[in-house]
């Protein structure tokens, strides 16, 4: 028997809040995720205490680092979360970070920030990830970045 | 106002920066020393209440960006080309952060920027960074 739409729907998005509430760090930056499928966006709605240039206003390098970092963090968690929260498992611990390097493109401006993170090479023990973020033009990139990761035992 | 207390100023005035309650400790020429106190809400994982990498990348951006700015070179505006971040272990949580940065290069264009952020145990890194700035000059 096929399964409704909705309780699939339903599944899938409390399985990512449950991911997502585990990190207050997200509530921090007012982060949110648009989810279509497996497919993740990340979303950063503008906030003044986002900026770290006074004028003009732009936002914190490091609160774009940051954003990617978690956008990158989370896509990871989801994409080793996904077939056992099909099957209705226990969620898996967050991978932890070895290092990020970020391309700052041009300001962010005070403009919501969207991300998208792709998981280049998922390994038993090693992640790698790469971000692109975005304001208004999906296609004028802000800022991109590539990230290494240690995926927690048994993910 | 001496190079410690325009830094101050200039930390102070960036709401991002204000948000965290980033302080500057200690500031010379092309180097700054900032600190990040421990706070719950930037915990990244609860399970160990340690704090996310993402409020440490804010950290040592804005020191690698003061350290430009104490720059002889560089009174005045920078922006960030480039940040790589090494996160070597976990802080301990309830310690506060604190990063050293300098400016080992400057040419007419780029300042090459390095830095270092350890908890209360100084001998063992928590993270270091390495990023390329802008200089702007002045009337440039």
């Amino acid at each position: 028997m096929i399964e409704p739409v909705q309780i699939v729907k339903e599944r899938r998005d409390r399985a990512l809040n449950a991911l997502l509430a585990e990190v207050p760090y997200v509530t921090f930056l007012g982060m949110r995720f648009d989810r279509r499928g497996d497919e993740l966006t990340a979303i950063l709605p503008f906030r003044e205490t986002l900026i770290g240039v006074p004028a003009p206003p732009a936002i914190h390098g490091g609160v774009t680092a940051a954003f990617f970092e978690m956008a990158a963090l989370i896509e990871l968690a989801w994409t080793s979360t996904w077939t056992r929260m099909e099957a209705g498992e226990a969620l898996p611990a967050l991978p932890r970070t070895i290092n990020m390097t970020v391309d700052y493109l041009r300001p962010g401006l005070p403009r919501d920030a969207y991300a998208r993170a792709r998981v280049v090479r998922f390994g038993r023990r090693y992640a790698s990830v790469h971000v692109e973020g975005w304001q208004d033009n999906r296609e004028r990139l802000f800022a991109q970045a590539t990230g290494h990761f240690l995926m927690p035992d048994g993910a | 106002m001496d190079d410690l207390e325009r830094a101050r100023h200039f930390i102070a005035v960036i709401p991002h920066c204000a948000a965290l309650g980033i302080t500057v400790e200690d500031v010379g020429i092309g180097r700054a020393v900032l600190a990040l106190p421990y706070d719950p809400r930037l915990v990244g994982d609860p399970a160990t209440g340690v704090i996310a990498g993402g409020a440490v990348s804010v950290l040592m951006d804005s020191a690698c960006g003061a350290a430009v700015m104490a720059h002889p070179e560089a009174r005045g505006l920078t922006a960030t080309i480039d940040l790589r971040i090494d996160y070597m272990r976990a802080a301990t949580p309830g310690q506060r952060i604190v990063t050293h940065a300098e400016c080992h290069h400057v040419t007419q264009h780029v300042a090459f920027v390095r830095a270092t952020a350890h908890d209360d145990d100084a001998a063992r890194p928590v993270a270091t960074a390495a990023g390329t700035f802008t200089i702007i000059r002045e009337g440039a």
